[in-house]
């Protein structure tokens, strides 16, 4: 079921950012492995978009290591993070609307057939692609305007998997979606698992979570606020780490005076 | 009760059975409205399309019989091969100068110096040509390596900058103006050698019937080889292809609509040089929009900037190289416009030409909204607005009543592309 390698595909260790005068992480540990879907979650504000930018080298990090396969690695900027096999779906998908599945699969990759757009190759790997992940669009000819939000997130994510990626991260790729669609992204999600490939699942919704992924990690006010077995831990659990009802005013004076102590 | 259990019984054993190939992939999804084969099926679906909004060239094609009916009605000579000639050899100045802003408002911006650019190059051809002696063939490449220089100036202060692209180009249009005023001098106009190349562009016609008819059969067969090729490429790879009677029917309707204007050029003097030029200009910027990566990334920035970006295409180099191929076709324009009226003088570029020009690529279906559109729109929004100019100057009818008609085309256009752009949102085909 879940294959779990020796050395995490991905590790944070003591990962650290600062925007001004605002630190936005502290000290974050994060492991994933191939074949595991992690949740993060978290409240507003709590650190979940700006961890996952520093993954994909929109924002390099302060202090701390990332690890990939067990060796420390420097992720500058998207570009390296691409090439180390990491795939990120942002929450606004990217995609253009004018063009159709097929142009948008590819965009910025085109495959070529004596310097002219292989249109054929490009509509045949698509369908290919599609039809491994079990994505049914009406057509990969039609503008990506006439497809409805899941099937357009669907598109958004089969489009990162074109690189053959060791990691997808999605953010929040079910906010905005109908319970039907959402459901179509989630089976999406449990094939990427069965096909290897390590998953970072950003969601505010706990019925996602509990649904597919193997790990939650919580972030809390930029810091680990405990990693979860889903399967033996319960929503109500999750939800008061999330909510800092486990954080009260002994342990703020304790983390206080260890950081003075320091 | 008992039939229904029986049906679905049914279709479990055929999903079970591992034979039936055509649910391995299935070619299109059941809920896409396909077309049916055959006649009622394009009716069926231009029906649809035009319910969702997605009109394409119908308004234009409607509107353009309409203006020659009413024309040729006022006057019968509208529509002689001479007239028509004539409209022909007219509108490739406008229209090359369409073909360019076509690229720029794929990207949905808007280029305001077209016109000004056009009139520095006529008299930067004409100043080096006539007045220094230089090679014409040199001063040609001059005047349009000038224009795609400026072009660039312009999308570098657009992309690179950041300053709106009307407000560079809006002080484009002033500061070249003035700069053709000063290359022109006191002079003011230049006449240019009529049996020059440049001369020769809007008066030379290929005498010969077969030219005419031999091109159209050119254009006919390889557009129908290449359908059908790309079609057993398509069989081969196992993706949807085109039914052969829609091969057909389309390579039918290019026949009528190469032979048919080939018959009138040939009943006046023949077939002009500038339309052959025109027509070689749009094959190869369709190729270059539709064929390439180049074109691909045009579209892509017209729909989303940002999206474009992150797929890694280089954002700022597009648009300087849009802009500086509207630069170009701009003094391409303004070479064909110095043809035409033998000379370049101080009047190049002025008036309505840049409203035409806009109006063209409009007309004839590019959205001012940026990713929808074909530089094929030029030909089709340039014979609208050159017609209604031959039409109206045939019954006499002055300068300011033509502007006034002119300008009402391009605001019914304009209202025709945002209506479109809307209705086409609510049907989910923006």
């Amino acid at each position: 079921m879940v294959h779990v390698s020796a050395a995490p595909v991905l590790a944070l260790r003591g990962v650290s950012k600062r925007f001004g005068a605002v630190q936005a992480l502290t000290d974050v540990e994060l492991e994933i492995h191939s074949g595991e879907v992690v949740a993060l979650v978290g409240d507003n504000g709590a650190g979940k978009s700006t961890l996952v930018k520093t993954i994909a080298g929109v924002h390099p990090i302060d202090d701390g290591v990332i690890e990939w396969n067990g060796k420390p690695v420097a992720i500058g900027k998207p570009h390296d993070a691409q090439n180390l096999g990491i795939a990120t779906v942002y929450q606004d998908l990217a995609l253009c609307d004018n063009i159709d599945v097929v142009g948008n699969l590819f965009l910025g990759r085109e495959l070529k057939r004596r310097g002219v757009l292989d249109e054929v190759e490009m509509e045949r790997r698509a369908r290919e692609l599609l039809t491994t992940l079990s994505i049914r669009i009406p057509s990969v000819r039609i503008p990506i305007a006439s497809l409805s939000g899941g099937q357009r997130q669907t598109v958004a994510i089969a489009r990162s998997m074109l690189g053959e990626p060791k990691l997808v991260i999605l953010d929040e790729p079910t906010a905005a979606l109908g319970v039907e669609q959402t459901a179509q992204v989630l089976d999406l999600v449990e094939r990427l698992r069965e096909r290897g490939h390590a998953v970072i699942l950003i969601s505010h919704n706990m019925a996602d979570v509990k649904a597919v992924a193997d790990k939650v990690a919580v972030l809390r006010l930029g810091r680990n606020n405990g990693v979860f077995n889903v399967k033996d831990t319960s929503q109500e659990e999750i939800i008061s780490a999330i909510t800092g009802a486990t954080d009260n005013a002994v342990t703020r004076r304790a983390a206080r005076t260890g950081e003075a102590g320091k | 009760m008992s039939t229904e259990h029986h049906t679905s019984a049914e279709e479990v054993a055929q999903l079970a059975n591992p034979s039936a190939p055509a649910d391995a992939i299935p070619a299109v999804d059941p809920r896409l409205l396909v077309r049916e084969q055959g006649l009622s099926g394009y009716l069926s679906e231009f029906g649809r399309k035009m319910k969702a909004g997605d009109l394409g060239s119908v308004p234009v094609v409607i509107g353009l019989i309409v203006i020659c009916g009413i024309f040729q009605g006022l006057n019968a000579n509208f529509l002689s091969p001479e007239n028509l000639t004539n409209i022909a050899i007219t509108m490739v100045a406008t229209g090359m100068m369409a073909v360019g802003i076509i690229f720029v408002l794929l990207l949905g911006e808007i280029d305001l110096s077209v016109g000004s650019v056009s009139g520095v190059s006529g008299a930067l051809f004409a100043v080096m040509a006539v007045t220094h002696g230089v090679n014409q063939w040199v001063a040609i490449l001059a005047a349009i390596a000038a224009g795609a220089l400026i072009g660039a100036i312009h999308g570098f202060f657009f992309a690179r900058i950041g300053a709106p692209a009307f407000a560079v180009t809006l002080s484009g249009l002033l500061f070249w103006s003035g700069a053709m005023l000063q290359i022109l001098g006191s002079n003011g106009t230049i006449n240019i050698d009529p049996d020059g190349p440049v001369g020769q562009l809007t008066t030379y016609f290929f005498t010969d019937v077969a030219a005419g008819y031999g091109l159209a059969a050119i254009a006919v067969i390889g557009y129908f080889l290449a359908s059908f090729l790309d079609n057993r490429r398509r069989e081969a790879a196992g993706v949807p292809s085109r039914p052969v009677s829609e091969i057909a029917l389309r390579t039918g309707l290019l026949a009528v609509f190469t032979f048919g204007p080939a018959a009138v050029f040939n009943q006046y003097k023949g077939l002009p040089l500038a339309v052959v030029l025109f027509v070689l200009v749009l094959v190869g910027t369709d190729f270059l929009l539709r064929r390439t990566s180049f074109g691909r990334s045009i579209f892509a920035l017209g729909g989303s900037v940002e999206a474009s970006r992150r797929a890694g295409i280089n954002v700022t180099g597009i648009r300087i190289t849009v802009f500086a191929i509207a630069g170009t076709f701009a003094a391409v324009g303004g070479l064909f416009w110095a043809s035409k009226i033998a000379a370049a003088n101080q009047s190049a570029g002025a008036g309505d030409l840049l409203m035409n020009v806009i109006a063209a690529a409009v007309i004839g279906g590019t959205s001012l909204f940026g990713g929808r559109g074909r530089t094929w729109n030029a030909l089709l929004g340039v014979m609208v607005i050159t017609s209604i100019q031959y039409g109206l100057a045939l019954q006499g009818i002055a300068t300011p009543i033509q502007y006034m008609i002119t300008g009402a085309v391009l605001l019914a256009t304009v209202v025709i592309d945002s209506v479109t752009r809307k209705t086409q949102k609510t049907a989910g085909r923006a």
